[in-house]
């Protein structure tokens, strides 16, 4: 297996330009959900990184995830995504087949060992000896945790691998667990979703790069620069709610003015995910803007939390009588702006012009 | 019943926010520096909650002025001088038509317009080489 080149002579080679270079940093920012100004930063840090070698594991899974990569809106994702790292083995989308296709990811492992990035979709089924689910007659369980061994880090990719998802609902009776429960001893980011939002999963990839260390996470592994927030604190239909406006069902007047889906079963509130602003489809649009609350699929146990269409049980904290205060104070610019920073970077980062990549460490 | 039956009634009442008047607000503080001190700045419009309503909103509020510049460059790239000069609409596409990225850019010239000193070079290379061949 070759040296890994770095992007830039990868992209070099294939004659695309410094500003296309740009262009791209310039999306990655975004979807980084770093500042924009960032973009020079980025640009001159991921030109000389050496592509990593990434491993892939597909376990008891739909490939809903894997799905959901290769429509990722990214500008050319297909070479982008696979110039900046090198796909050494994944299942679904590798060319070969059979044993050349596991020589492949065991060359992988041992040429690259402590150094190749595991990304995992799919739950691990332990029940009876993890029977329930194999590759080339090896189960999942026992792949994860040779492969989990040389690997720097774990992106456990879709809420099947970071919380056990839809086979680790009830009854679960193949004993499905997600990748933290079985592996201790490594970094692991948990990109939930059902299926992730696209650009999450390569825009951890892009931070991956370009810091050379995993994005800062939450207290359930997940990168906070998109699950910060709830849906609800991102949501344009939070006037209404502020404001008392419910849907009360799917056809009513209120549904017609584009009310809130509280009452509906919405999940917004108590579910951190980027879909308010990053949307889906090519940043087309996210389940509110199309009537349909959202079901909370990125929140560990969400099959097993009730009917998708019953309320939450109460309103959470209650932060708009703070932001109704602000904006009467005319504080509203200093609120809603410092809402919009994404990223959560001081105004002056956000601001300066050249920032380098050190500058937006730390977080 | 018909398509035409089905009645599309734009939501209006959003303005309750107040995130449009936050984002001028933010705008003219920026612009301001940049009088003062020449300091560029950019605003990542994707990381904002924008009901289409308020987007189309900011759009018209902004306007278009004399100069439009277009990038093709791994999809599209248009970008527009603003109703106030030294505020451009940037927005990148990709191969396929989709919004990448789009900001509010606050300089004398969109950064990504000037040519980069690594696509000079390669240039000067090329032009040398063809003359050499001569
Ligand atoms: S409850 Fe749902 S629809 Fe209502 S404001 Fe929150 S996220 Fe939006
Ligand atoms: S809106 Fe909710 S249910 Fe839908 S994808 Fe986003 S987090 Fe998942």
């Amino acid at each position: 297996m070759k040296e890994h080149e770095t992007l830039e002579q990868r992209l070099q080679e294939q004659g695309i330009s410094r500003r296309s270079f740009l262009k791209f940093c310039a999306a990655m920012a975004t979807m980084m959900a770093l500042p924009p100004s960032s973009a020079s930063a980025i640009a001159a840090t991921l030109a000389k990184v050496k592509r990593p070698s990434v491993i892939w594991l597909s376990f008891q899974e739909c490939t809903g995830c894997t799905e959901s990569l290769t429509r990722s809106h990214s500008p050319t994702l297909e070479s982008m995504i696979f110039d900046m790292v090198s796909l050494d083995y994944h299942h679904t989308l590798q060319a070969a087949s059979g044993f050349a296709a596991e020589q492949a990811r065991e060359d992988a492992m041992k040429e690259f060992h402590g150094q190749y990035l595991l990304l995992v979709d799919g739950s691990i089924p332990i029940k009876d000896g993890g029977v329930y689910s194999t590759i080339a007659g090896r189960t999942n369980l026992d792949m994860l945790l040779e492969a989990a061994q040389g690997a720097a880090a774990i992106v456990a990719v879709g809420s099947c691998a970071a919380f056990g998802g839809l086979p680790n609902a009830q009854p679960n009776p193949t004993g499905a667990v997600a990748v933290s429960d079985l592996i201790k001893n490594k970094p692991i980011i948990n990109i939930s979703g059902c299926p992730p939002i696209p650009a999450v999963i390569t825009g951890v990839l892009a931070h991956y790069l370009t810091f050379g260390a995993l994005p800062a996470l939450d207290d359930q592994g997940r990168p906070k620069a998109f699950y910060g927030e709830t849906i609800h604190d991102r949501c344009y239909r939070r006037p209404f709610y502020d404001q008392g406006k419910f849907a009360k069902t799917f056809d009513d007047e209120g549904a017609r003015n584009g009310w809130c889906l509280y009452e509906l079963g919405c999940k917004g509130p108590t579910t951190h995910n980027a879909c308010a602003t990053t949307k889906w489809n090519g940043g087309t649009s996210f389940p509110i803007e199309s009537g349909h609350g959202c079901i909370g699929c990125s929140e560990p146990k969400f099959w097993d939390a009730g009917s998708f269409y019953a309320p939450l049980p109460a309103p959470t904290a209650d932060v708009s009588s703070a932001a109704k205060a602000a904006a009467v104070i005319g504080a509203v610019a200093a609120v809603a702006v410092g809402a919009i920073d994404r990223g959560k970077k001081t105004q002056a980062q956000q601001s300066r012009e050249k920032l380098t990549v050190d500058d937006l460490k730390g977080e | 019943m018909s398509l035409d039956d089905i009645s599309i009634k734009i939501a209006t009442d959003l303005n309750s926010i107040g995130s449009i008047d936050a984002l001028l607000n933010e705008i003219a503080t920026r612009l301001a520096r940049f009088v003062a001190t020449g300091e560029s700045a950019m605003i990542d419009l994707k990381s904002l909650p924008f009901s289409p309503a308020e987007y189309e909103a900011l759009r018209t509020t902004l306007g278009r002025g004399e100069v439009t510049a277009r990038l093709e460059t791994i999809g599209d790239s248009e970008l527009y001088e603003t109703h106030y000069p030294g505020v451009w609409w940037v927005t990148h596409y990709n191969v396929e038509g989709d919004v990448v990225a789009e900001l509010i850019e606050i300089a004398a010239v969109p950064a990504i317009l000037h040519s980069q000193p690594e696509d000079v070079q390669d240039g000067l290379e090329r032009l040398q080489q063809q003359l050499s061949k001569k």
